[in-house]
Parts: C-alpha cells; sequence; structure tokens
C-alpha cells in the first residue's frame, strides 16, 4: 500500500516503481485525478454515515428534552403510560422488547446452530444447496408478511393447541397463567425467532464451510465422530463469526416492528405471564406516534426512540467487544 | 376508484408541470391532513368534485393529532378531527371548527353462539366490562339484562385501539359520561391509559383480533362493522331504550343535538336524549383559520365544503356514514360568512 504517498507531484510519479517495463508516466495523470477522485468520494461517503449517526442523535435527544425534563431517569422504570394525565414510563415497552428479544434468541441460536452444522457436516451437498436456499428465502420475506401470517395462522394455532397445552401441564406457573388468546409475548418471540433464525443461519453455515478441511480431516484421523468434530473442530473454529451472526439476528429482533405489532397485543402492561399481551419500543412507536398530539406525549415516544437507538448502539459496541476478546484468547490459544 | 384515483394523479402531476412551467392557470389544488375515520367519504366526495370542477383535493388521512399539528404548522389549507376543539383552543390557534359528517361506534363481541344483536348491555355494564371489573360472559350483571339469552362461562377479552384514534375519543368520551369511575380512572382521549385488554391497530386490527379470541369485546366504526359483518351489541341509550346501531339511531342522536348553543361548535354527540338516539355517535370536524392570507384559496376551500353539505349526501350514506342535515349546514355557512376574513374582507358571501 502506497497510499500514504505525496499526491499528485511527479517526483511522486517517479518514485513508483514501474509496473511491466512500461513508464509510470505513460497512463498520463488521468489515474492519479481518478485516484483523487475515488479517495474523496470514499471518504466524504464513509463521513456521511457518521454525520447521520450523530445528527440522528443529536435530534433524538433535542426531540425528547421535553419528556427528559418532566420525567428524568425515572422515565426508564416508570411503568405507566396515560396519555389523558401526561404520565409517560418506559418500562412496559423496554419489557416487551427484551421478553420478545429473549423468547427469539433462546429458540433462533440453538435452532440455527443445528441447522447450519447439518448444512455443513451432516446433509449430502444435493439436499443442503435446496435447504440452504430455502433459508435464504426466508430472510428475503417481508416483514409484514410474518406479521400477517403469525396473526392469521400462528395465533390461532397456538390459542387452539399450544397454550392450552401448556397451561394443562404447566398451568400452576405465572409464567403461563391468563386465558390463551393465541396473541401475546410468547407468539411475538415465536414469530421473532422464524425471522431472527435465517439470519444467523445463513452466517453459521457460512463460517462453518471456511473451517479448513484438513483441520476436520485431523480431527476425523485422530478417531473423533461426527458430532465431536462438528463441536469441537467447527464451533470452535467458527465462533468468532458464529456469535458476529447471533448479534445480527439480535439487532434486527430489537428493531422489528411491524410483525411484532401484529402479534404482541399492544397493551402497556408488565405481566409475568408469556400468555399476557405487552408492548415493544418500536410497536409502540408504529402505533402512537401519528395521533399524538400533545407536546409531552410526543416527546414522551421520541425518547423511546432514542432508548431504542442507545440500546442498538450499546449491543453492536457489546458485540465489537466480545468479538475482540474472544480473538485474542484464541490468539493466545494457538 | 381505482381509475379515479389514477385521474387525480395525473392530474396533479399536471398541475405540478404547469406551476413548475409558471403556467399555473385554472388548476386548482386544496390540501388537507387529519382524521382517518372519514377519509373514504373525503376521497370519495373529492373526486367527484374534481370531475365536476377541476379543483383537487389532497387529503393526507394521518390521523387527528397530526391533522391539529399540521393547520398549526400552517402546512395544509385546512385540518381534520374526529374530537372537537374547545372554544378555547380554537380561539387560541384562531381557528374555527365545522362537522362534517357523522358515524357511530359499535360494540362488537365474538362469544360462541352469540348473535349479532343478541346481546344488550348498559352503559355502566359496558364501562365496568371495559374497566376489567365485569371479567365474565357469564357475570350476573350481564345475565341481569339479558333474561333467556344463555351466555358461556367464558373469560372477557377486551380489545382496544393501539394507536391514537377519533374512534377512541368517541367511545372514551361515552364511558366517562356514563361511569363515575371511569372517569376517576381512566378520562377521556383518543389513547388512554387502558385499565385491561389487547390492542389493535386501526379498526381492521381490532377486528381481526375480536373475531380470532373467543369471549372477546371491542368497538369499531359501525361503517367497519357492518360491512365486516360482526357481532354487535344492543345498547341502553339514554332514554332507557336497547337500541341497535343503524344510521337511523345515528340521525336521532344527531336530531337532537343544539348546534347553535354549543361555543366554538364544541358538541359531542354520545349520549344524547331521544328514545331511538344510538349513544356512542360522533361527528367528524374541519379546522380552519379565521384570517386567510388569501381569499381566492380560502373561497375554494369553502366552497368544496358547500358543495359536499349539498351534494354529498348520498355518496356519504353510500359509504354508511351519516351526512349532516341541512339546518347545521346552513348554520355553518352562516358562521363561515361572519368568521373567515382575508385582509378584513368577507370570504364567504
Amino acid at each position: 500500500m502506497s497510499r500514504s504517498e505525496p499526491r499528485g507531484g511527479t517526483a511522486a510519479e517517479a518514485a513508483v516503481p514501474s509496473a511491466g517495463g512500461l513508464p509510470r508516466r505513460a497512463h498520463g495523470r488521468a489515474p492519479l485525478v481518478a485516484e483523487g477522485l475515488f479517495r474523496t468520494a470514499a471518504l466524504s461517503s464513509a463521513a456521511v454515515v457518521l454525520v447521520v449517526m450523530a445528527g440522528l442523535l443529536a435530534v433524538l435527544v433535542y426531540r425528547s428534552r421535553l419528556s427528559i425534563d418532566r420525567f428524568g431517569w425515572s422515565f426508564l422504570w416508570s411503568a405507566a403510560w396515560d396519555p389523558v394525565r401526561d404520565n409517560f414510563g418506559a418500562a412496559s415497552s423496554i419489557f416487551g422488547t427484551l421478553a420478545a428479544t429473549a423468547i427469539a434468541m433462546a429458540i433462533a441460536v440453538p435452532l440455527s446452530l443445528v441447522i447450519a452444522l447439518f448444512l455443513v457436516e451432516v446433509a449430502p451437498p444435493r439436499l443442503a444447496r435446496p435447504v440452504g436456499y430455502g433459508i435464504e428465502l426466508l430472510a428475503a420475506i417481508p416483514s409484514i408478511i410474518y406479521g400477517m401470517w403469525g396473526l392469521f395462522v400462528l395465533a390461532p394455532l397456538m390459542a387452539d393447541h399450544v397454550q392450552p397445552v401448556l397451561q394443562r401441564f404447566l398451568g400452576r406457573l405465572p409464567l403461563f397463567s391468563g386465558p390463551p388468546m393465541g396473541i401475546g409475548i410468547l407468539t411475538a418471540g415465536l414469530v421473532l425467532a422464524l425471522m431472527v433464525l435465517p439470519f444467523i443461519t445463513a452466517v453459521a453455515r457460512d463460517v462453518f464451510a471456511l473451517v479448513p478441511a484438513v483441520m476436520k480431516e485431523a480431527g476425523y484421523g485422530l478417531g473423533a465422530t461426527t458430532w465431536e468434530v462438528a463441536r469441537k473442530v467447527t464451533v470452535g473454529y467458527g465462533m468468532k463469526g458464529l456469535i458476529g451472526g447471533v448479534f445480527l439476528g439480535l439487532g434486527r429482533a430489537i428493531g422489528e416492528t411491524m410483525a411484532v405489532t401484529f402479534v404482541i397485543g399492544n397493551d402497556h402492561r408488565i405481566s409475568a405471564s408469556l400468555f399476557a399481551s405487552g408492548n415493544s419500543i418500536a410497536s409502540t412507536l408504529a402505533n402512537e406516534f401519528t395521533e399524538a398530539s400533545e407536546p409531552v406525549y410526543l416527546s414522551a415516544l421520541v425518547e423511546l426512540g432514542l432508548i431504542l437507538f442507545v440500546v442498538t448502539l450499546v449491543v453492536q459496541v457489546l458485540a465489537q467487544l466480545w468479538l475482540a476478546r474472544l480473538g485474542r484468547r484464541a490468539g493466545s490459544v494457538s | 376508484m381505482t381509475c379515479s384515483r389514477m385521474g387525480r394523479l395525473i392530474g396533479s402531476a399536471a398541475a405540478a408541470l404547469l406551476v413548475s412551467g409558471g403556467l399555473a392557470f385554472g388548476q386548482t389544488t386544496i390540501t388537507g391532513a387529519g382524521a382517518t375515520f372519514p377519509y373514504p367519504v373525503y376521497a370519495k366526495w373529492a373526486a367527484a368534485y374534481a370531475e365536476k370542477t377541476g379543483v383537487h383535493l389532497n387529503y393526507q388521512s394521518i390521523g387527528s393529532g397530526g391533522g391539529i399539528a399540521q393547520i398549526k404548522a400552517k402546512t395544509v389549507d385546512f385540518g381534520a378531527s374526529d374530537a372537537p376543539l374547545t372554544k378555547q383552543q380554537l380561539d387560541e390557534i384562531g381557528l374555527i371548527q365545522w362537522p362534517m359528517v357523522m358515524g357511530g361506534v359499535v360494540p362488537v363481541l365474538n362469544v360462541p353462539g352469540v348473535k349479532p344483536g343478541e346481546v344488550k348491555l348498559t352503559a355502566p355494564l359496558l364501562a365496568d366490562i371495559f374497566l376489567g371489573k365485569v371479567a365474565n360472559w357469564n357475570a350476573p350483571a350481564i345475565a341481569a339484562v339479558n333474561p333467556g339469552v344463555k351466555l358461556p362461562d367464558l373469560a372477557i377479552t377486551v380489545v382496544h385501539r393501539a394507536d391514537g384514534s377519533g374512534t377512541t375519543w368517541i367511545f372514551t368520551n361515552f364511558l366517562d359520561k356514563v361511569s363515575p369511575d371511569w372517569h376517576a380512572k381512566v378520562g377521556t382521549s383518543t389513547a388512554v391509559s387502558w385499565p385491561t385488554g389487547v390492542g389493535g391497530k386501526g379498526n381492521e386490527g381490532v377486528s381481526a383480533y375480536v373475531l380470532r379470541i373467543n369471549g372477546a369485546i371491542g368497538y369499531v366504526e359501525y361503517a367497519y362493522a357492518l360491512q365486516n359483518r360482526m357481532t354487535y351489541a344492543m345498547l341502553q341509550n339514554r332514554a332507557g331504550n336497547f337500541v341497535a346501531p343503524t344510521s337511523q339511531a345515528f340521525q336521532a342522536a344527531a336530531a337532537n343535538a343544539n348546534w347553535n348553543d354549543a361555543p366554538g361548535y364544541f358538541l359531542v354527540l354520545t349520549d344524547q336524549p331521544g328514545a331511538g338516539s344510538w349513544p356512542i355517535t360522533g361527528a367528524s370536524f374541519i379546522l380552519f383559520y379565521k384570517d386567510q392570507a388569501d381569499p381566492v384559496k380560502a373561497k375554494a376551500v369553502l366552497s368544496f365544503f358547500a358543495w359536499c353539505y349539498a351534494n354529498g349526501q348520498k355518496m356519504a350514506e353510500s359509504l354508511d356514514y351519516v351526512p349532516m342535515p341541512k339546518n347545521v349546514a346552513d348554520l355553518m355557512e352562516t358562521n363561515w360568512t361572519s368568521s373567515v376574513r382575508s385582509a378584513g374582507q368577507v370570504v364567504w358571501k
């Protein structure tokens, strides 16, 4: 990389070793102009991202100042949401977001891991390919379709078959109490799980496929079974990429709006029951932004947006830190 | 509908071309924003009016709250809201308001074996159900007003709007009037802190949830309940009679309304007297500045609404809305004459 060399001057051109015996000058000035243009374009495009991010944050903070002034930090743990008396708190929305995301990740992560291992280690190529396409297709389905499917197909299934059974055996736990409506936190978590599954699976599969064949062969050579190779070699080697995929899915689950709005029940409530309705930050915003006429109401909604922004940022930073730590550890072992 | 919308699109595209070419003549577009509830009828009126006069309406159905915000910011020629503003609110901004069209809000339910109109509810009972105090369909309070109707042992699931809505405003206003408990705990607004239940987005969200959940009760606009053949409940009105939601019952509620004595035309049609009145009826309002910068534009807007008052009844009825009676329309036009000014001159004569 000779990119740090002085730009433009003929001295620099002369200093560049000529390729294939042709003098560098034979190209004329055009490549240099193109270089300069490319650098400027690349730099400003990259800067745009940061400027937009900073701008977003600034606007969110500015627009939510009314709510911040009025409720202070208690906004974060107050469960009130009363537009009539202008009393707002984010707790119910944060709770719903975290609960639905936790359910989704608890289901999607192990499932995608197994699917990815199956595709890479077990399935013959003529089966792995169509299954792989199917999973990529799942990722391409718009979220509103997931939402409608959740409401019209999954919710009745949950109400008529899944929830009554859960209630019969586990109904004494508060986790499974309340009328089986079919919609609520649990259903939202299931729909989310299905939505993030293809992301995690696709990343995991690609990472596992990159594990050098020679390492696996070494494992088999030592007499390891398929399961042992998958667990110790493939997963161990691909851990870093796997975590990246999980965080990609997590980011999508936290911010998902349409599909969740359809099935979560949209009620500002913190309930111990998985069958109860709830609300996520994104669905609260989608539902209430249009009719929020009072300044404090609007400001509280913007502050919810700010919280979502910060949560997403924190998730990303944690992911980076974790990856860095994992990289160090892997480095020290070898 | 698609054809006329296409026509409107082409029309507004042509208008944009004319304006950008500096050739603006003949083509007028009036803009409005607000309530979603009257949007279908406004769209229908606008299409018919554009065909007749060439004046186009660009109405953004962004919700009543949005409509009030837009008219405050003066980005539109008129705003629209399902909830009327009080005289004081109007004066603060310098607006007048008038009712444009009426509709009813209907409690709909999903109880196995119950047919439309079979279940009767009193006003306090409806409030208690939405407060979560009456939580089962076999509750004695429900059985007391429904002798002979067999109601199952089934938990009641309340379904309300998840989004802010004029429909919610009318519904909670009614509960607020008839139940002291509701007044103390919840109140009236386009969005409230619901004591119980699940929230659906829009009328379609509420009806989807009601149809989905056994034992559900919710509320939707009349037109919506009718078009989807939902199971509605009979309601007891102020006169003590149980009435079914029909356009006659809405008109009966409107007929008893005294617009003359309502300051700023702040009038809510819930819980009206009259033997046949449907108790949850409401009007949708237009918001307009008293002081208009452009007399031509102001006149164009008022002409459109005057035309709708005079010629829009059939179209409104075909969409299951209730048009404003002639005497109310005349009263509003008199108010335009006395209130709306442009540079001190009367706009509407």
